[in-house]
Order: structure tokens, then sequence, then C-alpha cells
């Protein structure tokens, strides 16, 4: 008993000092973690997430890899849940001894994973959209989707332009409908948008007319937002239909940015407007538009290689990945903090979801123009007039 | 009599020592962390347990209890500016009061309507934390600030595996003996038959609702610990899927059996562990090997085995 762990402690020990004395003889694989909804309620987001990121992990080593060494990929499935993603996390870090995690489905198990990650000062690229993953700043924290916080200065914005300033909402109350609608109220003012009346509905519920149909019933209304994802959405969106309300303009928010939206919500989805990234309407970019030839790009390698309409959640695994891979090559070296140094000098990097810019103060590096407005019309995305 | 005190011993030593060896052969302290969380879902099953398998009434909510001992010390600290400790014991004692003043009125019921009035409860609760969300933080949660006893911050999973193997020693230690007090007679004699209990003597009513309470507080006290250990909370804790997980363990293990209560809990922890590596075969697996051992072993693991060994060296 007492010989082999006596034994195991020599070799560790000769290890350590063997790495501390020659930094050559390290492995020439490096580990890159994810924790992802896979199953479960969110996998509509974790899915092509996965997918996505084993697609361009494979694709990158078949170049060679980053700096001279192949990645090894360790995904792991929360199904959802928060205190799994915890523990996975911790998996990752003691375990697997990842360089770098890039994942965290939602806000939910992103909040619960940041903790590990901060202790063990190791980089964390998250794919979650609410705001509060990157505010306050937190030093081993990045995110790659645009905030609910933006949404709603997009949708504001675009209602702005048409002169429509009372605005009708009804959100969903899971964590992404919660958090928007939070978001949206606090800015609202700053666009001079009055909110005349604000409805919510249960993430599982199958009929929204009697919210709707109280909407609809508010005196001076003139548009209205539903802060939401998942089915919620569509069935709002029919019976906004039903209802005969589709005189008035309707926005989604970005977390319907994917085709089965649209198929779910049938005929009633043509004219509904929402922010989303130039990925849904990548074919239909000008020439010039710096982004066309990274979303035309990915849409074309994704699609192929899983027979699968492309959504702008994969789109987030594909730039928190790109965004290491460069911060790496840009170190060349596998220390995670100094890794972390170089994604946080990220600049111009053209993803798809928008050019980011990082600096000590925005982990999120993404501004408005990240966002396109688009508009449903014969079934499919558009780009939105501005203003029309 | 001196048979059952030793037995009970036995047991509380038996735990000790595994508790204390374990560490000796974890690799990394993502084991700690695995190992942590058996402790504190342990403690919240052998609460359950002595509510289901000592005086036989079921709950499908008791992730309520749960989760108000979680938020209790997330709330406590960050909007009350109270000290986690206090934040604690006022869960606890939320989670009593709670017990307590449902628990009399729905405790009356029976079998179906008793599953159905406490996962109402469960119901409830979950969704009052992720509506309340300028308290809680709604559906994604809120974090938790450390804990800290005198001037010692508690954090690292190495840490947190000796608290909460701490909470599960004494946890264990009261359940074991409440079995042989009055009390703990009282709990099985409404488990074998109601009828007979109040023919004795025994203020049924009453030994239910403590039986209520103390799972409540057991439940209560594993969720503090869990929101410490993590930092973070969120309302899944406290929702009905929880509620069945808790009832699985017990179940798994075996009714009645503290024993039984960790080792259901360290199943349904470990195996969604131990099963990543089969991918998208691991739900079916895990299903599967519940399945099977509800199938083959009626009463429970714990129980059944320990019958088979007995009647063998018997034998």
């Amino acid at each position: 008993m007492k010989s082999p762990s006596t034994l195991k402690y020599m070799l560790a020990a000769s290890a350590i000092s063997l790495g501390f004395s020659n930094g050559a003889l390290a492995q020439d694989t490096v580990k890159i973690g994810s924790v992802l909804s896979v199953t479960g309620p969110s996998s509509f987001l974790g899915e092509p997430e996965d997918k996505t990121l084993r697609i361009y992990v494979d694709q990158i080593n078949a170049a060679g890899g980053v700096a001279g060494k192949k990645i090894e990929l360790v995904i792991y499935d929360d199904g959802g849940d928060a205190n799994k993603a915890r523990t996975f996390a911790t998996r990752l870090i003691e375990d697997d001894e990842v360089i770098a995690m890039v994942g965290g489905t939602s806000t939910g198990s992103t909040m619960a994973m940041v903790p590990v990650f901060e202790d063990a000062q190791v980089p964390f690229i998250s794919l979650a959209g609410a705001i509060e993953v990157v505010d306050p700043v937190r030093k081993f924290v990045f995110k790659t989707p645009h905030t609910d916080k933006m949404a709603c200065e997009k949708i504001f914005e675009d209602l702005k332009k048409r002169n429509l300033t009372k605005i009708g909402m009804i959100s969903g109350t899971d964590g992404f409908g919660a958090s928007m609608r939070a978001q949206c109220v606090k800015v609202a003012p700053n666009y001079g948008m009055q909110i005349v009346i604000d409805e919510t509905y249960g993430p599982r519920d199958s009929d929204m007319t009697a919210q709707l149909t109280k909407i609809k019933n508010t005196a001076g209304l003139q548009a209205v937002v539903n802060p939401g994802f998942g089915q919620g959405p569509a069935i709002v969106t029919r019976n906004y239909a039903q209802l005969g309300m589709t005189g008035t303009p309707f926005y989604q928010s970005h977390g319907v940015a994917s085709k089965s939206f649209i198929d779910l919500a049938g005929a009633a989805a043509e004219g509904v407007r929402l922010p989303a990234a130039a990925l849904l309407v990548g074919d239909k970019l000008p020439e010039s538009d710096p982004q066309k030839k990274v979303v035309t790009e990915y849409k074309k390698t994704y699609e192929s290689a899983t027979k699968q309409p492309v959504s702008t959640f994969g789109g987030h695994a594909y730039d928190g990945l790109f965004i290491l891979v460069e911060a790496m090559k840009r170190a060349n070296s596998t220390d995670p903090k100094k890794i972390r140094d170089e994604i946080e000098k990220t600049k111009g990097f053209v993803g798809t979801g928008g050019i980011v810019t990082m600096s000590a103060t925005d982990h999120l590096g993404l501004d408005l123009s990240a966002f396109r407005m688009l508009e449903i019309k014969g079934g499919d995305w558009n780009l939105a007039e501005s203003g029309s | 009599m001196r048979a059952l005190v030793n037995q009970r011993f036995t047991t509380l030593a038996i735990l000790a020592v595994v508790i204390a060896v374990l560490p000796l052969i974890f690799p990394s302290s993502y084991y700690f962390r695995v190992a942590s969380l058996v402790w504190v879902s342990a403690l919240a099953a052998i609460g359950l347990n002595i509510l289901m398998g000592q005086a036989g009434q079921v709950s499908l909510g008791h992730a309520a209890f749960f989760g108000i001992g979680a938020y209790a010390v997330a709330i406590g600290p960050a909007h009350l500016g109270l000290p986690t400790w206090a934040a604690l014991l006022i869960g606890a004692l939320l989670s009593a009061a709670l017990a307590f003043l449902v628990g009399r009125p729905i405790l009356r019921l029976k079998g179906h309507y008793l599953a159905i009035a406490t996962l109402g409860l469960g119901v409830l609760v979950a969704l009052v934390i992720s509506t309340e969300s300028r308290w809680t933080g709604g559906p994604d949660g809120m974090p938790v600030a450390r804990l800290t006893l005198f001037g010692w911050r508690v954090t690292g999973s190495d840490t947190w595996y000796w608290v909460t193997g701490g909470l599960l020693l004494i946890g264990a230690w009261i359940a074991l003996n409440l079995d042989e007090t009055p009390t703990g007679r009282a709990f099985r004699a409404l488990h074998d038959s109601e009828v007979a209990a109040q023919v004795v003597g025994v203020d049924v009513a009453r030994f239910k609702l403590q039986a209520f309470v103390i799972a409540a507080v057991y439940a209560s006290l594993a969720g503090s610990a869990l929101a410490m250990m993590n930092g973070f909370i969120n309302p899944d804790q406290a929702g009905f899927l929880h509620s069945v997980e808790l009832v699985t363990m017990v179940v798994l293990g075996g009714l009645g059996s503290v024993v039984g209560s960790i080792v259901g809990a360290a199943l349904l922890v470990t195996l969604p562990q131990v099963l990543t590596v089969f991918h998208e075969y691991e739900h079916l697996l895990l299903g599967l090997i519940i399945i099977v051992s509800m199938i083959f072993m009626r009463s429970g693991i714990v129980p059944t085995l320990s019958s088979l060994f007995f009647q063998r060296t018997r034998s």
C-alpha cells in the first residue's frame, strides 16, 4: 500500500519539476471545456451549440491545431439543471484541467458556474443572454450573445423612428422573458417610451388570448413587444393574429431567432419584427458588409454538416470558440491567465453576432450595430427598412 | 436493547469512518464536490425518511423546504443585512413554522390526497420563489454570500466536504436515536396502522405533525448548506423535480432505513456523473438502473441486501 503511493508522489513531484524546468515537454494537446444544455427545456439552444463546437474543433485540429497543439474538447450536458452545471464546472477545472471554457447555455447555469471559474482563474466565455453575466464585469468571465438590454434598445430605437411611443408588453415569466422585461422597463424612458400595459404568461401556457385581449383594449396602444423564448412567443404570435391585432406593429425578441419560430407561428408571423444577428439574413446582406463572409461560411459549414437550418444560438458558440482560439494564438501559451488577458484585448473580431471589441470594462464587446432589425416576410427573415 | 444500541453505534461509526477515509482516495477536489453533494442530499433524504419511512406519510413537495432554507441564506445577508448563520436558523424556523401551519390541515388527508396536497404546497413555494424576482432574482436565481464563521471564510470543495459530512453525521445520529424514543415508536405505530396506534393512545395528529416539522427542518438545513456551498441558488432546487428526486432517494435506498437514504442519495448523485461516458444513453441507463433495482429490491436497496445478508449468516 505504501510503496505505490510513494511512487505516485515521486512521479508527481518529478512531473511538476519537469513542468517548471521545461515547458516544451508539456503535452501537445490542450483541453477546452464546455457545459451545455444539450437536453432538457433549453435543448434548442444547447444542441446547435454542441454541434458547432464539435464541427469547428475537428476543423481546427485537421488544420494542425492552435499554435502546434491539438484541441481536445470536453463537453458535458447539464440537462438545464444549474446545480448539475456547477458540478460539471468543478469537474472540468479539477478533473479535466481545461485551460478555458466556452459554454453555459442559460443564464441560470452560467451564473451557477461563474464562481468556479473565478476561483480557479480560468477564462469562461458564456453563451447566455442576460446582461448580469458581464455586468458587473468579472475578471475571467466573458460572453458572446447580445444582451437583452441591447435587444430592448434596438426595438425602442426602431419604434422611435416610426414615431410609436405607447407600447404594450407581454412577457414570459421564464428566465429570459423576466430578465428582458426588466431591462425593457428600465431603458424605456431613455427612448421616450411609455409602457401603457404590462402583461405576463407562464412558459408552458398554451393560450394567451386573455392577456392579449386586455392589451388590445388598452387605449392609445401603438405597438406590442413580446420578450420571451421557446414556444411561448409562437403562441402569442398566433393569438395576436387570431384576435385581428396585426394592424398594430408587433415586435419579438432575439430569443425567437430560429427557423422553428416561423414554422410554429405560420402565416401569423408575417410582418413581425425582431432584432437579431446578421447570421439569419447572411445571403441578403450587401457584399460590402464586413460580416457577410463569416456568416455565409458558418451557415454553409453548419448546414452541410448537420442538414439542419442554422440558428443564431450555434453562432454564439462559433464566436466564443474563435475568440478563444485567436486569443490562444496571440498569447502563444496555454496559461489560462495569459489567455484571459488576450481575450480581453480582442479587437475588431468579426463573428456571427457582430464585430467584437472588448476592453477591461466591456467583456461583451458588441454595440447596437451588431443587431439588425428583421421583418418576417413570405416565411423568411428580411432586413427591415428602418423608419418605414 | 443493548444490541440495538450497538447497532446504532456501529452504523454511525462506519459512516464516520467512510467520511474520514474517502478523501484519501480522492484524486482531485472534483470528487470532494460530488461527495459533498451526496452528503447534502442524504441529509434531506434522511429527514424525508423520518416522515415517509418512520411515520408513513408521503410528501411530494419536500423541495419547498429545501428551497426555503436555500433562499434564506441567500436573501438574509443580501437584502436584510443578516449574518449567514442567523439566516440559516431563520430559514430552519420558517420551514418549521410553515410545516406546522400547513401540516395540521393537510396531514388529515390520506394516501393520494396527502400526496396532492404536499405537491401543491411544493408548487406554490416554487412559484413564489420564481416570481418574486425583487427578492429572489427570479428564474435565473441569485448569488449567495460566502459563510463567514469567526472571521474564517468557508470556501473550497474540501472544506465543504467536512462541513457537509459533519452535518450528515449529526443528522444521521439524531435520526437513528429518534427511532428508539417514544416519539420514534409512535411514528412506527402510525406507519403500521393508524387505527391501532390511536387505540393504544397515540395522538395521531400530533405525531404526524411532528414528523412533518422534523423532515422540513432537515430539508431546510440541507438547502442552506447547498446554497452556501454553491455560492449561487436558483428556483430549480425548490421545484417539483427536486421533490421527486428526494422521494426517489428515500424509496430506492429503503423506507425507514437511515443508511438507505444515504445509499439512495449517493446513487442518484453519482450515477449521472459516472454515466456521462455514455453520452446520449445516459438518461436511458439511469432509468433502467432505477427500474431494475425497484423490481428486484422492492423494499429498497439497503433493507433487501441486509435481510439477504442476515439470512445467509443465520442459516
